[in-house]
């Protein structure tokens, strides 16, 4: 890859948020984009245009988001690292395709620069209200692996990271971001090229006839072979046998769909990234997550001045849930508040996690406090301030 | 015109677990199948060179078949797949097989990008009139009047010329046969395979099981006989006087032509782009 690129040069540089995301996804060996322009997104796919010809990569603006998901799956099926970024509308066409990826275990990174909803929404304001669609979009079982940054450098991270883990894993990553993260101006540190950790997708080497596409046991590597290189497979978005002949057998169906999920659990530790701050001797916790998180950690550091025991715990990989550090690090304290850009969507998971650990009459007196917002606005540190004196 | 036997085709099959295969008998997708390997055979392509891609459909299911790299993708979005796969790896034979629902109905979008963009890729659409995966619903292409399980009463919805529809898109090679005239359908579907650009083979065809027996159409040879008096060469067609063109469709190559292509159109601005960096 070229180094005398076009964007800024390699050092400590003023960033947009939709730019670190091009900026990482390039260094990440991304060579191919297909998207669909949509509000608060745009600038990803300009700077795709721009950059990947100069590269050698290539990049196309297709006739919507339905082809341009289809266009990512297919290259990527033809051998290429491949991303497309959209916003609302656009991602909720993009559902049977990004079904179709998990289906087929096909490598392709979709990122979500969250805007208001439902529907045409608010296209220049913030949301996090996509995250259970992140997660549950698709019809049909298959887990997710989701990732949500909460800074330019981090979206730069991130971005690599989901180009990482989509080839290692064999899957549909999605990168959420929203509005303001993906408009805001923040320096980057840009890391020497030859320092990134680059992940790509390892190359059977059996003879083709013992090739199989699927194999039963989804321990990495996961071998993956593109169209062209001599193993002729077959894939369908079909339920199918390990070498992706559609089948109606229960054993195979079920032997699928467990590759599916083990492939992720196996590697949970590897995937689940989640930061803590504040949170050993911390008595309130806060959980979230994006640019709330923000707001949260502003708030912490407020607190703390005032003396008040409180900490934040905030998960980078929102999908899979991080259940296991979730228990660890909330089961014993005395509130948790949970401030999102949406109607409750972190809550709800946070609560099926704590169901174990605690009731639900617990629940209600006041444990897990809620703080959302959907009307555009972020939530402020001031109001999370409040919130803790409130639970104190 | 090398003679292939029915031997050789055998070459090009899956012999996995794969047949028989899920076609009722009489069904026309299995001679455009034939047509398709016979063609290839001929041209000497390799397999490993060769993409098939499909959407969902009765017509759709060919690649499952075939010894090739295939995908069989999402209803409507062949093209759209055909497309990522093409842009990274020009090197290989892109060939989609569609159905009239599949290619004009759900995927009419991509159908008409990607002959408008001109992407070098062959489009093998196999209309029978009607959605045969689904158990006979309406197509796009369902003749005025026609009964189809969602048009009891007759159809009303106007038909696509799925010809024009793909010449006023762009497509730079437009052909129409029928299962009828396999010969020729193999030679139009060779001519395309060898044509750079975007190029399409409507080929009409039959589906005796539902289209055939909720329209009384006959069985499979009626069907065929039916194809064999009903579409004709252009000439012969436009000879014919308004009233007798009525029930009558036209088969033959409607253009064959050069067009700047998508891909060598990119690969050109690459060059340009690695040039002037070469300069600086
Ligand atoms: C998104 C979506 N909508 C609907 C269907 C159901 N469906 C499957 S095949 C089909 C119609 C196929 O018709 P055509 O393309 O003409 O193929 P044929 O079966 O006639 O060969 C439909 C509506 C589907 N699979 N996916
Ligand atoms: S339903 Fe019609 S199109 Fe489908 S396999 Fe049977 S005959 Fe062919
Ligand atoms: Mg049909």
């Amino acid at each position: 890859m070229s180094k005398n690129n076009t964007l800024k040069k390699r050092k400590t540089v003023l960033m947009q948020g939709n730019e670190a995301i091009a900026r990482g996804a390039l260094d990440a060996g991304v060579n191919f984009y297909a998207g669909y322009p949509i509000t608060p997104s745009t600038e990803i796919a300009e700077i795709f245009s721009y950059e990947l010809p100069r590269r050698g990569g290539k990049f196309i603006q297709m006739e919507d988001e339905i082809a341009s998901i289809s266009a990512i799956i297919g290259g990527s099926l033809a051998g290429a690292k491949t991303m497309t970024a959209t916003s609302g509308p656009g991602f909720s066409l993009m559902m049977e395709g990004i079904g179709f990826a998990k289906m087929t275990e096909t490598p392709c990174v979709v990122v979500n620069v969250m805007r208001g909803g439902p529907s045409t929404g608010l296209p220049t304001k913030p949301s996090q209200s996509d995250i259970m669609q992140a997660r549950w979009g698709n019809h049909g079982d298959a887990p997710a692996i989701v990732l949500y940054p909460n800074s330019v450098m981090e979206s730069y991270e991130l971005s690599i990271r989901a180009v990482n883990l989509a080839e290692k894993y064999r899957t549909c990553v999605i990168l959420l971001s929203d509005e303001v993260l993906g408009h805001m101006r923040e320096t980057v540190n840009l890391p020497d090229l030859s320092k990134i950790k680059i992940i790509s997708r390892i190359k059977p080497t059996i003879p083709p006839e013992w090739y199989k596409h699927f194999p039963e046991n989804p321990k990495y590597p996961m071998p993956m072979a593109s169209f062209g290189e001599g193993y002729r497979f077959h894939v369908t978005g079909l339920s199918h046998d390990e070498k992706g002949f559609p089948t109606n057998k229960a054993k195979e169906i079920s032997r699928m769909m467990e590759r599916f999920r083990k492939k992720i659990e196996y590697y949970i530790k590897d995937i689940v990234q989640i930061e803590s701050f504040f949170m050993e001797d911390a008595k309130i916790a806060i959980f979230s997550v994006g640019i709330t998180a923000r707001a949260a950690k502003e708030a912490v550091m407020k607190a703390r001045k005032r003396g008040i025991k409180v900490g934040l715990l905030r998960p980078l990989t929102i999908w899979p849930f991080p259940d296991g550090a979730v228990k660890k690090y909330l089961g014993d304290k005395k509130a948790i508040i949970v401030p999102e850009l949406n109607e409750g969507q972190l809550s709800l998971e946070l609560k099926r996690v704590m169901g174990g650990i605690w009731n639900y009459e617990i629940r209600k007196t006041k444990n897990i406090v809620e703080l959302h917002k959907n009307s555009g606005e972020l939530i402020t540190p001031e109001e999370i301030f409040q919130t803790i004196r409130e639970v104190k | 015109m090398p003679k292939i036997s029915q031997k050789a085709i055998h070459k090009f099959l899956r012999h996995d677990k794969n047949f028989p295969h899920v076609w009722c008998p009489g069904c026309s997708n299995g001679i455009v199948l034939g047509a398709t390997i016979r063609a290839i055979a001929e041209l000497g392509y390799k397999k490993d060179n060769i993409v098939m891609v499909s959407g969902i459909g009765c017509s759709s299911r060919m690649p499952v078949y075939v010894d090739f790299n295939t995908l069989h993708s999402l209803h409507g979005r062949a093209i759209a797949y055909a497309t990522g796969i093409k842009i990274v790896k020009p090197e290989m034979k892109v060939i989609v097989i569609t159905g009239d629902g599949d290619a004009t109905a759900i995927g009419g979008n991509h159908f008409i990008h990607g002959a408008r963009r001109n992407i070098d890729m062959t489009v093998i659409l196999i209309n029978n009139n009607i959605y045969g995966m689904t158990g006979g619903q309406y197509s796009p292409t369902t003749p005025y009047g026609d009964r189809t399980t969602t048009t009891p009463y007759g159809n009303i919805d106007p038909v696509f010329d799925i010809c024009n529809l793909a010449l006023g898109a762009g497509a730079t090679f437009v052909a129409r046969t029928t299962a009828f005239h396999v010969i020729e359908a193999q030679s139009f579907i060779k001519q395309a395979f060898e044509h750079k650009g975007f190029s399409l083979v409507e080929i009409i065809s039959a589906c005796p099981v539902i289209y055939g027996r909720l329209n009384k159409k006959g069985d499979a040879s009626a069907m065929m006989k039916s194809m064999k008096e009903n579409v004709l060469p252009i000439k012969a067609f436009e000879k014919l006087s308004d009233k007798q063109k009525k029930g009558k469709q036209k088969r033959g190559i409607f253009v064959n032509k050069i067009r700047p292509e998508f891909i060598e159109e990119y690969d050109k601005l690459i060059k340009s782009l690695q040039d002037e960096k070469g300069r600086k």
